[in-house]
């Protein structure tokens, strides 16, 4: 995935992340924080930034978007805290924010907040999620809720199943940050490459994909995921193709050359 | 690739996709999804058998959601809280009125010891100093105790279940279910609360969340409400003035909910016409709160907070009061031709002029009401030391000639009136329409002005003052 040295900063807001106290020249890596409703993202965002945003135990407390950053081995990072979504359809507004930051915002790592004790149906935004961005962790949240209901989950097995690094944590103790920490650090300087596994549609769709991705890679490049792009037009998304190619010149990617199919 | 190609080669796509397109992609696609979700929990999430039933969670799950004790458990929540929030602010409010005007005399005898003209005393320390004392003293017992109550109840979960009992209600009224949350943000601050109506995505529901949310009183109004409700209770039993006071709140939040019911139903039925669109509201489980960050949060957050607002307001505002009630121009001071011209319009209403002129200079932020309303009458009788609630008691009734009618208007316009400046910029902010925001400001205030006239005219005429 090409680097974009600017887009970060400009996403991010400088005057938000003045906190990062950035040397000229310099920039803060973007992270993206997101997970359903009411899995304690907001007491990730406030462990990784020392920020107090107001937490409460209710959907929908996280309405803007909020903005902190922290410092880990010598590295700035600049993390925004998303709205909680139960996917990236873009049904709603919050789905709409969460998912073009993902697309749009390019944040070089993308950190999905999980409930333990609801690891099931909070899967399915990892695994959308891991349709845009290959750099991408789980965060399973809440392990000691989970612990008080009997519940243990195999991070380890997760891991394996998503391709992507897992971490547990429980934010309000602050334990298993620094664990987190470590894996933005090392999957945004690239030491650690996630090979997200893709969730695999049926035969016809499948089919339809592999014909579209040569297609839609020759005018977007490496903007965007192919396949991602693909899904959403065999949903009957009609806006995603204009965005996606004003955004692959935006962001000044080289197209690849079409190929023969 | 030219730009025309590439416009050309995106048009191809468009329609090639179009042809494959299928909504039922989407659901085919959905359901894939969930079901590789369900093949790694299955293989990776372990529940022991011998969970612990979570009996008390479950039966407390099941009495604030049941549709016949859900609303009165809720009311009774209210209630409690409102009565601990009354009970136990008087005395720290006492010692903290008595401390502040131990120092006040203190200040008196260092003006007077170093012959510091009478004018600079009166100014400085009977102004600026006593207004602040005053909202000191008032203001900060009964938010130190109200908002932490307020926040662990938001930490516990127990915000989603008000929504889900309301839902019903808000149903027949035409509006969108989560406007109780957006409600319960309101308490808090209703500029925050315009800001939360965000999560309502339907643009009519949204409207009408926004417009509505002034009904619900903020922080700022808070300390005027129950200091008024302290006010006027009889009865020689302190637990029994207590629970009558807090009964007497909870029902002015009733009487909020009605009417943000009400107009909304109006409003639904009128100018935003519509059917409430369906949504889904995950109910949290409920969790052991963080009492010790509830604590600093709240006080930190939000106490201090409004409590620095008034401050900063109040201090300028209580010399410039002092000043406005000696300088005369004629018979009688600046202040009181302001307040003698508002005098009889707020009579009609319950009130009175310097009540309403309080409530005018107050837009900018609510928490300066009552400064306001008590320095001007300071300034205007006797320069009393006030030293308690009964001193201000005093003040009102046998000074001012205040009635429990008056109180009550006064709980009624504040609750009522219109949402405070920064909530104002804040709903133009957020419907990017001047006539939402009139709306907004003249709706609620046109609602005030009828409900104090309606019931200063009816108590009166039925004797009762």
């Amino acid at each position: 995935m090409a680097k974009s040295p600017d887009i970060g900063c400009r996403s991010c807001g400088i005057a938000s992340c003045a906190g990062a106290q950035l040397a000229h020249g310099e920039h803060a890596t973007t992270v993206a924080l997101a997970g359903n409703p009411n899995v304690g993202k907001t007491s990730v965002f406030n462990a990784l930034t020392g920020l107090r945003q107001h937490t409460g135990n209710w959907p929908g407390k996280t309405v803007a978007r909020a903005e902190g950053s922290f410092a880990h081995n010598g590295r700035m990072f600049c993390v925004i805290d998303l709205p909680g979504t139960y996917s990236l359809s873009a049904r709603s507004a919050e789905e709409e924010v969460a998912r073009d930051f993902i697309c749009f915002g390019r944040p070089e790592v993308t950190v999905v907040v999980v409930d333990a004790t609801a690891l099931e149906r909070n899967l399915n935004l990892a695994l959308q999620t891991a349709e845009i961005t290959e750099r991408l962790i789980v965060c399973v949240n809440l392990l000691d809720e989970a612990k008080r209901k009997k519940i243990t989950v195999d991070l380890d097995g997760l891991a394996a199943e998503l391709g992507v690094p897992v971490v547990g944590t429980v934010a309000r103790a602050k334990r298993g940050i620094n664990e987190l920490k470590d894996l933005i650090d090392e999957v945004a300087s690239g030491r650690l490459v996630p090979k997200p596994r893709m969730v695999e549609y049926s035969e016809e769709i499948e089919r339809q994909v592999a014909e579209l991705v040569p297609r839609i890679a020759s005018l977007v490049g490496n903007a965007l995921p192919a396949r991602w792009v693909a899904l959403r037009l065999l949903e009957g998304d009609r806006t995603i193709l204009p965005r996606a190619v004003a955004h692959a010149k935006e962001i000044n990617a080289s197209p690849v050359p079409a190929e023969t199919t | 690739m030219t730009d025309s190609d590439h416009r050309e080669t995106v048009a191809a796509l468009q329609n090639d996709v179009s042809r494959l397109a299928d909504k039922s992609n989407g659901d085919r696609m959905v359901t894939a999804l969930y079901g590789r979700a369900e093949q790694i929990a299955s293989r990776t999430v372990r529940q022991d058998a011998a969970a612990p039933s979570g009996r008390l969670t479950d039966w407390i799950d099941r009495l604030t959601t049941s549709r016949i004790l859900g609303l009165g458990s809720m009311l009774a929540v209210l209630a409690i809280i409102l009565w601990v929030t009354i009970a136990g602010a008087n005395v720290p409010s006492a010692l903290l009125a008595t401390g502040l005007f131990w120092i006040e005399s203190q200040l008196t005898l260092l003006f007077q010891a170093v012959g510091a003209p009478d004018w600079l005393h009166g100014f400085l320390v009977l102004g600026v100093y006593r207004g602040l004392a005053w909202v000191v003293a008032v203001m900060l017992p009964p938010m130190a105790i109200f908002f932490p109550l307020f926040t662990l109840l938001e930490d516990l979960g127990y915000l989603p279940r008000v929504a889900f009992n309301l839902d019903r209600l808000f149903q027949k009224a035409g509006t969108h279910g989560k406007q109780a949350l957006t409600m319960a943000m309101g308490f808090g601050c209703n500029a925050a609360g315009v800001i939360a109506c965000r999560i309502i995505d339907s643009p009519r529901e949204r409207t009408l969340a926004i417009i509505t949310n002034n009904f619900m009183p903020c922080n700022g109004r808070w300390p005027t409400l129950i200091t008024m409700a302290t006010l006027f209770v009889g009865g020689a039993v302190v637990a029994a003035q207590t629970t009558i006071a807090a009964a007497a709140l909870a029902a002015l939040v009733l009487f909020g909910v009605f009417v943000t019911l009400t107009v909304s139903w109006v409003l639904s039925k009128t100018v935003l016409r519509g059917l409430p669109s369906e949504f889904t509201l995950e109910l949290p489980p409920f969790r052991r709160p963080a009492i010790g960050r509830i604590l600093v949060r709240a006080l930190i957050d939000r106490t201090l907070t409004v409590l620095w607002r008034a401050v900063i307001v109040a201090a300028p505002v209580g010399g410039i009061t002092w000043l406005l009630a000696r300088i005369t121009i004629g018979d009688k001071a600046l202040l009181y031709h302001a307040s003698d011209a508002l005098d009889g319009f707020g009579r009609a209403l319950g009130l009175d002029g310097i009540i309403l002129m309080a409530f005018i200079l107050g837009l900018p932020a609510n928490e300066i009401v009552m400064p306001i309303m008590i320095m001007a009458y300071v300034g205007a009788g006797a320069m009393l030391q006030l030293d308690s609630l009964s001193a201000l008691k005093t003040l009102l009734v046998d000074q001012n000639g205040w009635t429990w009618l008056t109180a009550v208007c006064v709980m009624l316009f504040s609750l009522l009136h219109y949402p405070c400046g920064t909530a104002m910029l804040t709903i133009y902010r957020e419907t990017k329409s001047v006539k939402w925001t009139l709306l907004s400001i003249f709706l609620p205030l046109g609602i005030a002005i009828g409900v104090c006239f309606a019931v200063a005219q009816t108590v009166r005429a039925l004797g009762l003052v």
